[in-house]
């Protein structure tokens, strides 16, 4: 119990004195997710506003799998990406495994359902009139998803920050697409399963601490949002 | 609550922005794919640091088992290897993926075990302490383990030909060897799991002082059998072919090799750990050549190899 205390206080003091360390591995971090989230976000929102609204064959079906793929394992996708970015895979010639673009597509198609899905709840929950209403003012398709996008905003912000969460605390797309390199692609998680397993318990625990207030932030963020 | 969004998103946005500013900028990469036990035990951060400032290149360090390195060099994946399977390794230049083989430094394998030595295995070589580890833990698995690392390392290799040497198939160990935990991790996970259990494992010197040091105090493990030819652990290093993989960084590569082969490379090795740990954990493979069973020619001398593509 004495060491995880005596831990504690040395990770707290790491982060107090903004280690350079836990700097670099944070922002590293805070980059690479923001980053898929926002364009999961560019993908996930339009896509979900086009699954909504239009009536097609199937519809039903492809909601299903996309709720079914919101606990896609990260470990899954993981193998996933390795195998399409590797020198011998089909986008070799990218050389994006081992970078943090290449962690970056990972964590945009890991996230990619639950933004998805979440998105087409929040458009369904926003009452049919409005979508009448702007029909009957002569609104385009896109107008009118886009009118229902903005009254569906907090709903929509709670997908995308879901997303941004999910993305920041997954650990398998970063270690197999990343490969934890020092100084290019190791990031919280990947620091805190390196660090534990070579001992410097410290420097784990300070990383943790980071990783929940950051997630603890997101949900706060998140309760605000909802609450509008 | 337009304004919040509109304020959220703005320092999201500049959150992301200030993220880019903060990494680093892209220049010159190798990629060096590793076993742990030379990148745990804190060596390779000594020799990058050098390395980097000397040819102005980011050395990115991927650690993980030789079996998977050597599988990211077939790929493509890492330009240079630094690998401890001999006949992988053979193999792998024996194929045409990698250019030539160079030997770099040597140490020892050690089988560790609680203090108590429930087994008794001290004073045995090793192959008669695997085979007494076996015995006593088919009669009684609460009081004798074995941990193995059971993954594609060069340390489960050297496991594997031990039991082999010993006499036994670790392929036809099955569910009634309790004694015997295929563990799935690297050599660190490993040895703490060991430790937690007070089991028996095979470890390269350098990472068993690495975490000794470490753990200071907790550790229960000790060697229990150190040194001799049985257990010896030779790096090498070996760039992966152009020809084969057009694309890799083969010059660079090559230079990593010859500075690891220069004197500036060898004294690195061989001082690394005597202020860490208090005593000298790699040996530098330069006049030992024979010693180690390397031969003169894959010996700590530069590549002669050329990186001339297909």
């Amino acid at each position: 119990m004495e060491e995880i205390w005596n831990g504690l206080l040395k990770a707290v003091e790491l982060i107090a004195r903004l280690d350079p360390v836990v700097v670099e591995i944070t922002a590293r971090s805070l980059f690479i997710s923001l980053t898929s989230a926002f364009l999961a976000a560019l993908i996930c929102i339009p896509l979900g506003g086009f699954i909504e609204f239009r009536s097609f064959w199937g519809k039903r079906a492809i909601v299903n799998l996309i709720q079914t793929l919101y606990g896609l394992p990260t470990v899954t996708v993981g193998l996933l990406v390795f195998l399409l970015i590797s020198r011998s895979g089909p986008l070799g010639g990218l050389h994006l495994l081992f970078s943090p673009a290449g962690m970056i597509i990972g964590q945009t198609i890991l996230v990619s359902p639950v933004m998805t899905g979440l998105t087409i709840s929040a458009l369904a929950g926003v009452s049919p009139q409005i979508k009448e209403t702007a029909k009957s003012l002569g609104a385009s398709e896109a107008q009118v998803i886009l009118t229902v996008i903005k009254e569906a905003r907090p709903a929509v912000m709670a997908a995308v920050l879901l997303g941004f969460g999910r993305a920041l605390s997954e650990v398998g797309v970063a270690m197999m697409v990343g490969g934890n390199i020092q100084g290019y692609t190791r990031v919280l998680t990947t620091a805190i399963a390196l660090n534990t397993s070579m001992g410097d318990l410290e420097l784990s625990m300070a990383l943790g601490i980071i990783l929940i207030t950051l997630s603890l932030a997101i949900n706060l963020v998140l309760g605000k949002v909802q609450g509008w | 609550m337009g304004g919040y969004i509109l304020k959220i998103s703005m320092m999201l946005m500049a959150l992301a922005v200030l993220c880019t500013a903060a990494m680093a900028s892209d220049g010159e990469r190798l990629r060096l794919a590793t076993t742990t036990s030379l990148h745990d035990t804190g060596l390779l951060d000594v020799v990058k640091q050098k390395f980097e400032e000397k040819y102005n290149v980011s050395l990115d360090v991927i650690a993980v088992g030789s079996g998977a390195a050597i599988k990211l060099g077939e790929t493509g994946d890492a330009d240079v290897l630094l690998v401890h399977d001999k006949d992988a390794e053979l193999k792998f230049v024996g194929s045409g993926n990698g250019l030539e083989r160079r030997c770099i430094a040597y140490n020892y394998f050690y089988v560790v075990g609680p203090r108590g030595d429930p087994a008794s295995v001290k004073g045995l070589n090793a192959t008669q302490a695997f085979k007494k580890i076996l015995e006593e833990g088919r009669t009684d698995p609460e009081k004798v383990m074995f941990v193995s690392r059971g993954d594609n390392s060069g340390t489960y290799t050297k496991e594997k030909n031990l039991w082999k040497a010993a006499g036994y198939n670790i392929s036809k160990f099955n569910a009634s060897d309790r004694w015997y935990i295929s563990a799935g991790q690297g050599m660190g996970a490993t040895l703490m799991m060991a430790n937690e259990k007070s089991a028996y494992t095979l470890s390269d010197m350098s990472t068993f002082m690495a975490y000794n040091a470490q753990y200071k105090g907790n550790f229960t493990l000790v060697p229990l059998i150190e040194g001799g030819n049985e257990l010896l652990n030779v790096y090498t290093a070996i760039a992966v072919s152009p020809m084969k993989r057009p694309g890799v960084n083969c010059e660079m590569a090559t230079n990593f090799i010859n500075f690891l082969v220069s004197d500036e490379g060898q004294k690195l090795i061989a001082d690394y750990g005597a202020e860490k740990f208090g005593q000298q954990i790699f040996f530098p493979a330069k006049g030992n050549c024979a010693a180690i069973g390397c031969p003169p020619a894959e010996c700590a001398v530069s590549a002669s190899a050329t990186c001339a593509e297909a």
